[in-house]
């Protein structure tokens, strides 16, 4: 722990002291390289709360364009008592703790679909939660006994995923979403809540999403029960569906 | 000169096991035909544009013949009786059963050998057409020159055909090679290619054939400003296969994605339509000089970079037969791999050493493709910068080809401006300073490198000859590659499969390979 006497309540990027607000900054303008340009960058910094900004490194990228790195000493400061970041709310278990929590206060098999939906072709991410293999060490929910879970892969209509789940008795349904350029998965992620409450189970399935871009708070405010980001592995996804399906008495 | 001293005899059982796997699948693509085969016949053969709900005409035509039941006969044989029947051009057909003014199944039947040399004499045309892109390329090279090896390879993104042009250009500029226009998330999977310039894609841009156009000429244009011919690249797989083959042929695109066992894993496509669609795509593209690349780096992405090293191995055996039997030669077979050693490996390097070299010297004329780390890749975008670093390096000391440049923020977002310059600078930095480590170094007799190069070409060639025995569709439905499963009839498209009947011909197998089939 650093001994340094830090208020809280106005906190500040910190280099090599405590609240010298330095930070760096990376990007381009579409301006030719030189003075002007260089010049350009500061006053840009100055207008975004740096003090004595420095441009490093300016690079003419072969269109007009400069690339700048800089470094500036910011005045702003964010009071850090003050911060509230929804989260979901649960007990983590291992795999070997859900796999008794099934046993125990479901006791039944619970079925869990798994999918990348509407355009999205990048399964990079349900494949680390759902396949046997899992990531990094962490196994998938295929392995786990008591879940039978289904990944259904990339790009899969709203509506398929919807047939499969009734089709299948899902107790919950994993969506991920990689691609969120321009919010293309807002539509896509609501149409599905739309779609599972135009066939009233929407109640009777726990609903999940995740992705690199996801937010808890975004899952909530689209009526998902939970939204995981990166670093999530399969166990912290047991761990929420098995505790959510008891909660709301899905068994 | 052997650095890793592979046993060539296993080498050439391998190659004979993936011979007879491609034979086995070869029987039952010779026997059927597909839409998207169809509506490519149409397009080589001069049918363009979309009706008034912008589907496009070769679309309609074969949704007519279809109709008719008729598609078992090949769209050229319908296409050409109506061209006798009619006196008219096939723009002008396609533009009459577009406007309900046709039912192309229903006209009266006309003799066979006049209907073929009908259609042959239209196609000798637009194949001239495509030897002189081949042609001009070689000029603009030798005129030019091109790039050393390994190629810096960048791709564009914006969904905006115009953006990427901007984005292009400032690519060659900062010294890419090649450059690929990233497809729309999506559009693997649609049965038809739309048409016209696009501005609005996700996560990439519209193949058409107007964008591919206006990228080729604003390559061109750059080409001759920084002296250098650079290479286009785009995605010829999904449903549009052979189709977006015929439009890169035409609008002298040099580099194509191509890879049916790609489609099948990682987009679902059904496996006996795409392994159709992939031989006419393949003879396109080999007839008209366009490096194929194919997929298997993907593998590595969903598998082990170590478990799994073979499974890439063996599908590069079975690509390379797949790929002879359409005519493509050597030099343009751009079998892909890639750097997906976990980072936190211990000798993960040295590993990933021996597999790039093990594909160097088990295809040495191959324009190989080397991806970028992908997988490992965090967000962290000074260690991301770092792992590419290790990429290149590796590259350089095992004489790669085609190097799909890594970024930094991959991950995070489709690559800015700035992100594309620092990997070309990275790049060209390794690239220059380590030039000719690869010719000066040796390995351990039964190092590290070595012993893992065999075990890997070991497990390869066992999987090759398991494949024989089991047949491909058979492996390919056990999850054995990229650790997917797919079945035979599933997946999306094998409604667009017909068996052919004896009046079928395709005119462009016969006019590229000069053989029947």
């Amino acid at each position: 722990m650093a001994i340094q006497n830090i208020d809280f309540t106005k906190i500040k990027p910190y280099g090599d002291t405590l609240n010298d607000g330095m930070v760096q900054l990376g990007f381009t303008l579409p301006i030719p390289s030189g003075d002007e340009g260089i010049e350009a960058a500061k006053q840009l910094a100055l207008k975004m709360g740096f003090e004595e900004p420095n441009v490093v490194y300016s690079k003419d990228l072969g269109i007009g364009y400069t690339y700048f790195i800089l470094y500036g000493k910011t005045w702003h400061t964010v009071d850090y008592t003050k911060i509230h970041v929804p989260k979901v709310e649960m007990d983590i278990m291992t795999k070997e703790e859900v796999e008794e929590f099934i046993e125990e206060n479901i006791k039944r098999d619970i079925v869990v679909l798994g999918a990348c939906t509407g355009t999205d072709a990048h399964t990079v991410g349900i494949d680390a939660i759902m396949n046997m293999k899992g990531f990094a060490g962490h196994f998938g929910l295929e392995r786990y006994k008591g879940i039978e879970a289904y990944n259904l892969g990339s790009q899969i209509p709203n509506e398929e995923l919807v047939a499969k789940a009734i089709e299948l008795k899902a107790d919950a349904i994993l969506v991920s979403q990689v691609v969120t350029q321009k919010d293309v998965h807002v539509p896509n992620l609501t149409e599905l809540v739309e779609l599972l409450e135009g066939e009233n189970i929407r109640d009777k399935i726990v609903l999940v999403c995740g992705g690199p871009r996801l937010s808890h708070e975004l899952a909530k405010e689209l009526g998902y029960d939970a939204g995981f980001g990166s670093g999530t592995y399969a166990y912290d996804v047991a761990s929420f569906i098995v505790t959510e399906m008891v909660k709301k008495s899905i068994y | 000169m052997s650095k890793l001293n592979l046993d060539q005899n296993q080498i050439n059982t391998a190659r004979k096991a993936a011979k007879n796997i491609a034979d086995q699948v070869q029987g039952f693509i010779d026997e059927h035909t597909t839409v998207a085969t169809e509506r490519t016949i149409l397009r080589l053969l001069g049918i363009d544009g979309v009706d008034e709900i912008h589907k496009p005409l070769p679309n309609v035509i074969v949704d007519n013949i279809i109709e008719g039941n008729g598609l078992s006969k090949g769209s050229a044989y319908w296409l050409g009786n109506a061209m006798i029947n009619t006196g008219l051009s096939p723009q002008e057909i396609g533009e009459k059963i577009a406007q309900g003014q046709m039912d192309i199944t229903k006209l009266p039947l006309q003799e066979e050998e006049e209907i073929k040399n009908k259609i042959l004499n239209i196609g000798k045309t637009t194949v001239e057409k495509i030897k002189e892109n081949k042609n001009k390329r070689q000029e603009l090279i030798d005129r030019l020159g091109e790039g050393s090896t390994p190629y810096l390879y960048v791709i564009v993104a914006t969904g905006n055909i115009y953006e990427d042009i901007i984005q292009a250009q400032a690519a060659a500029r900062q010294g890419a090679d090649i450059i690929a226009v990233i497809r729309t998330t999506g559009q693997s999977l649609l049965d038809y290619v739309p048409y016209g310039p696009t501005k609005e894609g996700f996560g990439g841009t519209y193949a058409t054939q107007a964008n591919f156009k206006l990228m080729r000429r604003a390559l061109d244009e750059v080409g001759e400003e920084v002296g250098r011919y650079i290479r286009l690249t785009n995605y010829c797989s999904g449903l549009c296969m052979p189709e977006i083959a015929a439009m890169g042929a035409l609008e002298r695109l040099d580099i194509m994605l191509n890879d049916a066992l790609y489609g099948i894993l990682f987009r679902d496509i059904n496996m006996q339509r795409t392994m159709i669609d992939q031989y006419f795509s393949r003879i396109i593209n080999g007839y008209a000089g366009i490096i194929i690349n194919t997929g298997e780096d993907n593998y590595l992405t969903t598998d082990d970079a170590v478990e799994s090293a073979h499974t890439v191995l063996a599908s590069q055996f079975i690509n390379e037969q797949f790929a002879l039997k359409a005519g493509i030669p050597e030099e343009q077979m751009g079998l892909g791999h890639a750097f997906e050693m976990d980072p936190e490996l211990e000798n993960g390097f040295l590993l990933e050493l021996a597999q790039a070299q093990m594909a160097r010297e088990i295809f040495p004329k191959a324009p190989l493709k080397y991806m970028p780390p992908t997988k490992f890749m965090t967000g962290n975008i000074f260690k991301g910068h770092v792992q590419n670093t290790l990429f290149n390096m590796s590259a350089i000391m095992t004489n790669q080809s085609i190097q799909l440049l890594g970024m930094l923020t991959e991950a995070i977002h489709t690559p800015h401006l700035h992100d594309r310059y620092l990997s070309i600078e990275n790049a060209q930095y390794i690239f220059n300073n380590a030039k000719d480590l690869g010719n000066e170094i040796e390995f351990k007799q039964d190092g590290i490198i070595q012993s893992r190069a065999k075990e890997v070409l070991k497990d390869a060639t066992e999987l090759l000859i398991q494949i024989e025995n089991q047949g491909l569709f058979e492996t390919i439905e056990a999850g054995k590659f990229g650790g997917v499963k797919r079945a035979q009839s599933g997946g999306k498209g094998l409604e667009g499969v017909v068996k052919k009947e004896k009046e079928y011909f395709n005119p462009f197998i016969l006019l590229f390979l000069g053989g029947d089939k």
